[in-house]
């Protein structure tokens, strides 16, 4: 359904001088900078899948993003989604896709939300009853049927939002981009949305790609992850892949009734491939490869040789993750 | 589609109802700005007949109509352009399925129809009753004027499209939106009929479209053409349209491949 193939897009940046010289200098010969925001990125999307792309402020996504959606054109590579090549066919393209902006509002600020679908519903040129009904819907699963008759300007972000995600499925898309859906929102409005995602997912078999800071909505929506750093594509697979390639595996912390040194715990559990902290005379910390033996043989034989008062298992959460993803740079991890 | 642009027009036409005290304001400064034209005329001519092929309630007309018409075929459009740029909104309007600039044309000619509606018309009547006024006196007459009227707005669209394209280009360009607004006014007409501009300047400026824009439906309102001259003058317009709608493709085309959506 999408096909990327090594999309790349530079931007010019112009630099100014420094200075009253320099800003002289400036009106007549300027100096630019070419920055590659996008570096040769290739990936392929089946129908139906919800996939998030992640990465740092500035490394790529929203560009993509833009690409992808026939906003801007690329410096060079193949862009094909829905047999449309989104930059060259954008006004037959856009009809088959929605996409929906964090940071920006495609709701008409001085009319209700009711007005501005109806007025989105001409330009896609909805059918009538079909169309009546798909909206009732999209208010009743959205849940924004108290205030979809208020101007826009008078909604809080949370209901605006939740309106903004409607507008943007007015016309049944195939496909829906989500750039930084859930920015500024409250618990209960983000869950109310990532709900919403999944069941047009189930039910439409609808395509959903969504960028993202938050990664609860990850966790919550998709199973396929990509991650871009600098303008490239550093990892492309499932996130429980991620988790094994880039986790710190299982943390268990041991509290002893006995002051138990960090070195004794070793000697019971041999040579296990596992890194045993002590925190205090009383607690211990030991990192666990992730890897379905190993943890159960931790516990048990700790268990087994002290008196234990309490244990504390935690996995290395998909935030940790990304973390770690952010500091190094790592190789490129493909899927398939 | 078609009942999209309709809408548009329709919504645009709301919204300046919405804020029509802005108007009653707006009226009161053009009929300040004809009643001063119309002492400065009169005093120009002073005892003459004629200047410049004009008599004095010929010249009445003309800058009474040519303030009515300018309230028609105005626009800020080129502003609104920018913004759209600035404020990094092209992207929205960039993910539907539809052509920008035939939008903001939609969308000026629901603030013209206002205008022309509850502006010139009002402005007209009110003039009438304080200076000497003469309307066409036939509906040919009517008619050309309105078709030419039509023509100056699409013709100062294009204009306005035309600066406000820039923007794609040059990221603030308010420097330059103020400037065209100015020497719109003055070559269209709006500051001093054509005909009174010194000879090289009037060969100047059969070169330019701006005169396209206010003299030439001045012209056919005030009945001192004939009307095969009007229809000369109406295909002049025409023409104009299609040779400015090229640069705007051209640089549309540019502006696509350029563009650059601001913040984030």
């Amino acid at each position: 359904m999408i096909q990327v193939k090594q999309l790349q897009k530079e931007f010019r940046i112009h630099q100014s001088r420094a200075g009253l010289g320099g800003a002289f200098r400036d009106l007549f010969s300027r100096e630019y900078k070419t920055v590659k925001a996008v570096d040769n990125l290739s990936f392929t999307v089946e129908e139906g899948e919800m996939f998030a792309l992640i990465g740092e402020n500035g490394a790529g996504k929203s560009t993509t993003i833009k690409m992808l959606t026939g906003i801007l054109t690329p410096s060079s590579g193949d862009i094909v989604i829905n047999g449309f090549v989104p930059f060259k066919e954008r006004e037959d393209y856009v009809r088959s896709i929605g996409v929906v902006f964090g940071q920006r509002s495609q709701l008409w600020w001085d009319l209700s939300p009711l007005e501005s679908f109806r007025l989105l519903k001409s330009v896609y040129k909805v059918d009538d009853t079909a169309g009546e009904k798909w909206l009732e819907r999209l208010i009743e699963e959205l849940d924004i049927g108290s205030f979809v008759s208020q101007p826009v300007r008078k909604l809080s972000l949370g209901q605006r939002m939740r309106c903004e995600v409607a507008a943007s499925l007015i016309h049944k898309p195939r496909l829906l981009f989500l750039d930084e859906p859930t920015v500024g929102l409250d618990v209960l409005v983000k869950q109310k949305i990532r709900e919403f995602l999944r069941n047009l997912n189930e039910t439409e078999k609808m395509t959903i790609l969504l960028t993202t800071h938050d990664v609860s909505d990850i966790e919550a929506l998709c199973k396929r992850v990509l991650v871009m750093d600098k303008g490239k594509l550093i990892f492309d697979g499932l996130l429980s892949d991620l988790k094994e390639h880039w986790g710190n595996g299982t943390e268990v912390s041991f509290q002893m009734k006995k002051r138990t040194k960090a070195s004794e715990l070793r000697n019971v559990l041999g040579d296990m491939p596992c890194t045993i902290e002590q925190i205090n005379d009383y607690s211990l910390r030991v990192q666990v490869p992730r890897s379905q033996e190993m943890l159960p043989f931790v516990l048990s034989t700790v268990m087994a040789s002290f008196d234990v008062s309490d244990v504390k298992i935690m996995e290395t959460s998909t935030e940790d993750i990304v973390r770690n993803i952010y500091r190094t740079d790592g190789e490129v991890a493909s899927h398939a | 589609m078609h009942k999209f642009y309709m809408e548009l027009i329709r919504m645009r036409f709301l919204t300046m109802l919405a804020y029509r005290v802005n108007y009653y304001s707006g009226i009161i400064i053009y009929a300040i700005n004809i009643g001063a034209y119309y002492f400065l005329w009169g005093a120009i001519y002073g005892g003459q007949q004629q200047l410049g092929g004009l008599s004095v309630a010929q010249m009445t007309s003309y800058v009474a109509i040519a303030w009515m018409s300018r309230a028609f075929y105005f626009n800020n459009i080129d502003m609104e352009i920018a913004q759209d740029v600035r404020e990094g909104k092209v992207a929205i309007e960039m993910i539907r399925p539809y052509n920008y600039l035939s939008v903001k044309t939609a969308q000026a000619f629901g603030e013209g129809i206002f205008r022309f509606l509850f502006f010139a018309g009002p402005g007209i009547f009110l003039i009438s009753l304080i200076i000497p006024f003469h309307f066409p006196a036939t509906a040919q007459g009517w008619g050309l004027y309105l078709l030419s009227l039509l023509f100056a707005f699409l013709i100062n669209t294009q204009v306005n499209l035309l600066t406000g394209l820039l923007t794609f280009f040059m990221f603030r360009n308010d420097g330059m939106i103020r400037a065209k607004r100015v020497i719109v006014d003055l070559m269209s007409g709006l500051v001093l009929p054509i005909s009174f501009f010194p000879g090289w300047a009037q060969t100047l400026m059969g070169f330019l479209p701006f005169q396209a824009i206010n003299y030439y439906p001045s012209l056919i309102f005030t009945g001192v053409t004939s009307a095969a001259r009007a229809w000369q003058l109406i295909g002049f317009q025409v023409i104009w349209m299609v040779v400015i709608l090229i640069p705007i493709l051209i640089l549309w085309r540019m502006a696509r491949s350029r563009l650059v959506v601001q913040g984030g």
